[in-house]
């Protein structure tokens, strides 16, 4: 593999579930200024929320089963001068209360920090009713709102720490699953800044959260076959960084977006509207194609939704061709 | 802190309100009568009398903070707020257009001394929790919220979440106060949805509840006051009012919840207004 700079694929890697690097990421936050806040909705653990809690319990707000209220006192604690972190499962929070978001965080323009575990299909068996993946798509037709999907746990720990420190409503995308520890301390994470993580000439694949691995596991699938991916992470879909995404996309003239989420209205939807109007493009998205999903173990689910590396290759192969 | 108004001034100050909120409406040809008319006492005690706050320092970091929850009703408040010297009467008559500050419902970004963005219903007292957890944090106690929230709005389930937490919580630096003036868009509010012993459920969510006349001065700023001296719960005022207050002919019709009067009719209403019933002969007649 060439120029392989920002991640680590080499040797066995290591795996954590990326909710974790959260967790670590919000109570390093919580020492460094004393206005960060959390609220939960009854998922203290499970979002990893335990930690702050533990270590600031006064400055934790248990709402109880209550998106909507969950949001909104988050909107009172900013106007209040606090920095509110404010957790659930993606499904219910935004799920359920996008409306309280839209009027009380972004038209109101309090920097709420909304975050949303157990994100995507790989909840698994918990089924279609918990496998939210419509979120990125209703967070990003927000104004004001900023969305960030984490590749791994120790991105989510930086992505953290920068949504502490920025002044606008965010929403982070957690996933459940032991996702492969991709990125180090030392690479770089921004907000708003996508990452080439692997260069390549042939085709661009674009992709976001747990499935940036998944598309560099394709790229070395699609060395072998001759062709060269670049790979390019965006775990800011909005703001999207289009100079980074277009620069790749001049240079392979082919793309494959790559989400564990609806493709409509997704990274792929996004990906799709900054082609079609700057830089028209064979592209091809690969996500959950406008359906449900189902219980099932992750990996089948990936595999059986057309997720999973050896789609992702399918995908760019289609797209390469339709070059020539 | 201006000096406290007789009784007597501050009802002069909420019939001019009312006065301010016809011509508004009539000139905007929209919006929603009938509950900010019964408002108008409840919005001249809090800010001739019992808020903290700066017309010329709407920032000002020691004010009371005055949430109003059912956004719809925001002409009172743009009145209001004019007659205290937040802005210049005259900017009441851009109302509702194109690059006015004062937005159908209200936006805090355009208004300062504005304090929520709000208008979907259900959303105000729990942005109040938040807003009272977060003084409680900071010690800063001798801020008070104010939430003004509409009987309607309580259909809402997003109400009872917060009314929850606040309880929960204890927090006895937010006073509520619901417009119980028994009207909502659809008709009656106890046909539209029973809201039942509103009293009894607000104390069964673990609120000291207060009932008083909202269209009464006096009594609005004793609750007021009697509602602060209470620690140990948050404090829900109550407040019957008669919706579409001091105008006969919009008095208890929920017709007028969402409308605004045409040209005649707003001659009528200030007729009225300025005459109080036909009581005295108005100085402009």
């Amino acid at each position: 593999m060439s120029n392989m700079h920002l991640v680590n694929l080499n040797g066995k890697l290591e795996s954590e579930s990326i909710r974790k690097g959260f967790g670590r990421g919000l109570k390093k936050a919580g020492e460094l200024d004393a206005n960060v806040v959390a609220a939960c909705a009854d998922l203290t653990d499970s979002t990893q929320m335990s930690l702050f809690k533990a270590a600031f319990p006064e400055r934790f707000i248990e709402v109880g089963v209550a998106e909507q209220n969950l949001v909104t006192v988050g909107a009172g604690l900013a106007a209040v001068g606090k920095i509110p972190f404010v957790s659930s499962y993606a499904a219910f929070s935004p799920g359920r209360n996008w409306e309280q978001i839209r009027t009380t965080i972004c038209l109101n323009d309090r920097p709420v920090k909304i975050v949303g575990s157990h994100a995507g299909l790989s909840v698994g068996p918990d089924g279609a009713t918990h496998q939210m993946l419509e979120d990125i798509a209703l967070m990003r037709v927000l104004p004001n709102m900023v969305v960030i999907v984490p590749c791994d746990a120790v991105e989510a720990e930086k992505a953290t720490l920068a949504m502490a420190k920025d002044a606008r409503p965010n929403y982070l995308r957690l996933a459940r699953e032991a996702t492969p520890i991709i990125t180090t301390d030392k690479t770089p994470f921004e907000i708003g800044k996508a990452y080439v993580l692997e260069a390549g000439a042939d085709v661009t694949l674009i992709a976001t959260g747990t499935m940036t691995y998944q598309a560099l596991k394709a790229a070395e699938l699609l060395f072998k076959d001759g062709i060269e991916a670049e790979v390019v992470h965006v775990p800011t879909i909005k703001p999207l960084d289009a100079e980074t995404i277009l620069k790749s996309v001049r240079k392979t003239g082919a793309v494959v977006t790559v989400e564990e989420g609806q493709i409509i209205g997704g990274l792929g939807g996004a990906i799709a509207e900054l082609l079609a109007e700057q830089l028209p493009t064979p592209m091809q998205r690969v996500g959950m194609q406008d359906h449900f999903g189902e219980s099932g173990a992750p990996d089948e689910l990936l595999t059986h939704f057309g997720l999973d590396a050896k789609h992702i290759r399918l995908a760019a192969h289609h797209v390469t061709d339709r070059k020539k | 802190m201006p000096q406290k108004l007789p009784i007597k001034r501050l009802e002069t100050i909420a019939n001019d309100i009312r006065e301010d909120i016809i011509t508004m409406l009539e000139h905007a040809g929209s919006g929603h009568s009938a509950g900010p008319l019964g408002l108008a006492d409840i919005f001249t005690a809090l800010y001739f009398d019992v808020l903290k706050h700066d017309p010329k320092n709407p920032d000002w970091e020691e004010r009371d903070i005055l949430l109003l929850s059912n956004g719809h009703c925001v002409p009172v408040r743009y009145a209001t707020m004019a007659h205290a010297g937040y802005f210049p009467k005259k900017e009441l008559l851009t109302l509702r257009k194109l690059g006015s500050r004062l937005q159908g419902h209200p936006e805090r970004l355009k208004l300062p001394g504005m304090e929520t963005t709000s208008g979907p219903l259900g959303c105000g007292l729990s942005q109040a929790c938040g807003m009272a957890l977060g003084l409680r944090m900071d010690n800063k106690m001798r801020r008070q919220v104010y939430v003004v929230m509409g009987d309607g709005e309580l259909d809402e389930g997003n109400v009872w979440e917060a009314a929850m937490l606040a309880s929960k919580y204890q927090l006895n630096n937010i006073t509520a106060i619901i417009d119980r003036n028994n009207i909502q868009i659809d008709g009656p509010t106890e046909s539209v949805m029973p809201l039942g012993d509103l009293k009894a459920k607000w104390q069964a969510f673990g609120w000291h509840v207060l009932e008083v006349d909202g269209n009464d001065m006096e009594a609005i700023i004793d609750a007021c006051t009697m509602a602060k001296a209470v620690t140990e719960k948050p404090v829900m005022i109550i407040a019957y009012t008669i919706p579409g207050k001091g105008v006969d002919f919009m008095e208890n019709d929920f017709h007028w919840h969402g409308a605004p009067p045409n040209h005649e009719q707003a001659v009528k209403a200030l007729h009225e207004l300025r005459t109080l019933g036909g009581k005295i002969r108005g100085e402009h007649e």
